[in-house]
């Protein structure tokens, strides 16, 4: 992406209670772009989106929006009338769907009749056409932040900051909005920032993805690239790579290498993408949807991992199932309803697990192979 | 029983009859509460605003300070208006005790702790993302406070009503710093004070059945006027 830089922050640092709850050294968001900060509670993802909207001034650090500093509070108070944030709250007035939507309208001048057929379009394009006069007292979770996204869009910001915004909504709720506001965003090309603990939604979501631990960002990238190359265990953690495994490198040849497992496994030999030097200790995962289970070797010849295992737990997690296994290392897979049944799956079930070498992805922290 | 009837009758007589007497004292107790109450309105959420909205040492304390300003005797601020106003105190010079305005100072006084701690209250008890929100909305620091103090309005139409009942009911301070002056200075409470003093009870009881039909009738606006915003 060669994509103009909307957002610039530099040797960003926030402090409290004398701790240092925040430093971002460089971050910068482009145009168009949707960047999603995951991270457990306390990483400060919400800390960072309040300083990036300037609701949080930073104890240090630079803020440009298009390439003019945010210093005075006449420039942030300048910076607050083209972005907008919604929050996991929806934080609506005690007034009507409508009255809520113009609200920021209200706030900048606009005149009534002006402000009339935006409000409308806004909440026909969000689902809420029927309910611009009901009290938003009486509104379902979904229909409030619902709300909330209309009374943010309607303002056409030039950044929306998404604070954990499905975090309340029940699943149902949750699914249709990520689904409208997937396309909204796209459809209007509003250059966002979204923080949420749910990696599905920044898949479905975010262009980048930034993760962070303890204040900090650790891993920068796009969206495919962190998710399948995560840097380190934390990352791989978060993104959802639940599969890690350590082993030697035997061979390097045309991008593939061939990996001797450690950790009391013999010969158990795993063909993985990567560049990595013979002799070298490294660090691989695997994600759980690349695992496919069967009940015997698969001939598939695109297939060159396969490991014979045990089913040690089944979880049911909603529309899938989620398998590990003892193959002599762990492994987790995800199955459907339709293969655990067809494949019979319980605890104790002898099955084969095998994935792709293209699935299997070399974590970049050489280092961090060392201390597992 | 009697005695009561009586004064309830003799209340009803002396409305209907339209006493010039008992209809100065009325309309002076309503005005000197009235205004002593906006007053309070503006002073006790100001102070609400800038305590609610700002962080600063010592901030506990000044809410310690104005809780406690909730409960003052009446009889202490009279005593302490009555000193600052004396001809020999400090304002003295202006030479308004004894008059309408000493006790609309006094009452003043009295309600403006009550609406500032509840209004406080009322500021505290809303959402902590609503002002980031409202911000984040585009609103300057004036739109900001408008909208949290529309947002709070039940609450804050409570405090106004609980700071004119503290003012309307009120009789040590209005008779410390007022004096009970016929034809100037009498309220709907120090009167009923002199009249049972004076073994006229009849009187008295009139007296004190027009304070509660003004108390219920304020009272019965403002509570209109807080539960048509909540219906919606």
């Amino acid at each position: 992406m060669t994509r103009a830089t909307l957002l610039q922050a530099r040797n960003l640092q926030v402090h409290r209670g004398g701790a240092q709850v925040l430093e971002v050294p460089s971050l910068d968001l482009r145009t168009g772009e949707v960047l999603a900060l995951m991270g457990p509670n306390g990483a400060g993802k919400s800390t960072l989106m309040l300083t990036l909207a300037g609701l949080l001034s930073p104890s240090a650090g630079e803020l440009r929006f298009r390439d003019a500093p945010l210093t005075s509070r006449a420039d942030r108070e300048g910076f607050r009338r083209r972005m907008t944030m919604v929050f996991q709250d929806p934080l609506l007035f005690d007034a009507t769907v409508a009255q809520n939507i113009a609200s920021g309208l209200k706030l900048r001048g606009i005149p009534a009749a002006e402000r009339r057929p935006q409000v409308e379009a806004w909440a026909s394009r969000l689902g809420l056409a029927g309910l611009l006069d009901r009290s938003a007292r009486h509104l379902s979770g979904g229909e409030a932040q619902r709300t909330a996204l209309a009374r943010a869009f309607v303002l056409r910001p030039e950044i929306l900051f998404l604070d954990e915004p499905f975090s309340s909504l029940d699943a149902q709720a949750r699914t249709g909005l990520v689904d409208d506001l997937g396309r909204i965003l796209a459809e209007t090309g509003t250059t966002a920032v979204l923080s949420t603990h749910d990696q599905g939604e920044a898949a479905r979501l975010a262009h980048r993805l930034a993760v962070m631990k303890a204040g900090h960002i650790v891993q920068l990238g796009g969206l495919r690239e962190v998710m399948n190359h995560p840097e380190d265990p934390f990352v791989a953690a978060f993104v959802g790579m639940e599969t890690l495994l350590k082993g030697q490198v035997v061979t390097s040849r045309d991008g593939l290498i061939s990996l001797r497992l450690r950790g009391g496994i013999a010969d158990r030999e795993l063909l993985a993408l990567g560049e990595a030097q013979p002799g070298q200790t490294v660090l691989v995962g695997v994600r759980p949807e690349h695992v496919a289970l069967s009940l015997q070797t698969d001939n598939n010849t695109s297939v060159r991992n396969a490991f014979p295992g045990t089913v040690t737990k089944v979880i049911p997690l909603g529309p899938f199932f989620r398998i590990e296994l003892d193959c002599g290392f762990f492994l987790s897979a995800f199955v459907t309803a339709q293969s655990l049944s067809e494949l019979a799956l319980e605890p104790g079930r002898a099955v084969v697990a095998s994935f792709k070498a293209t699935s299997v992805h070399l974590l970049r922290k050489e280092g961090l192979a060392a201390e597992l | 029983m009697d005695l009561i009837w009586e004064g309830l009758r003799k209340a009803l007589e002396l409305l209907l009859r339209l006493d010039p007497e008992v209809l100065g004292i009325t309309v002076l107790s309503l005005k000197v509460s009235g205004i002593a109450t906006l007053l309070s309105v503006v002073m006790g959420l100001g102070l609400a605003v800038a305590v609610a909205l700002n962080e600063f040492p010592g901030k506990r304390l000044v809410i310690a300070l104005m809780n406690t300003g909730m409960g003052l005797p009446p009889v202490v601020v009279g005593l302490f208006v009555t000193v600052l106003l004396w001809r020999n105190g400090p304002f003295g010079f202006l030479g308004i005790l004894y008059t309408p305005v000493a006790i609309i100072l006094a009452q003043a006084v009295i309600a403006t702790p009550i609406i500032a701690g509840l209004g406080l209250a009322a500021l505290q008890h809303l959402p902590p993302g609503l002002r980031l929100q409202i911000l984040a909305l585009g609103a300057t620091r004036p739109q900001l406070v408008w909208l949290l103090l529309r947002e709070a309005r039940l609450p804050l139409l409570a405090a106004v009503m609980a700071g004119f009942g503290g003012v309307i009911s009120e009789v040590g301070a209005s008779i410390m710093v007022g004096g009970n002056l016929k034809g100037s200075t009498r309220v709907l409470t120090t009167a009923t004070v002199m009249e049972t003093s004076r073994g006229n009870f009849e009187v008295a009881f009139a007296l004190s059945f027009i304070l509660l039909i003004l108390a219920f009738s304020v009272n019965a606006i403002l509570t209109h006027l807080q539960q048509r915003s909540r219906r919606r």
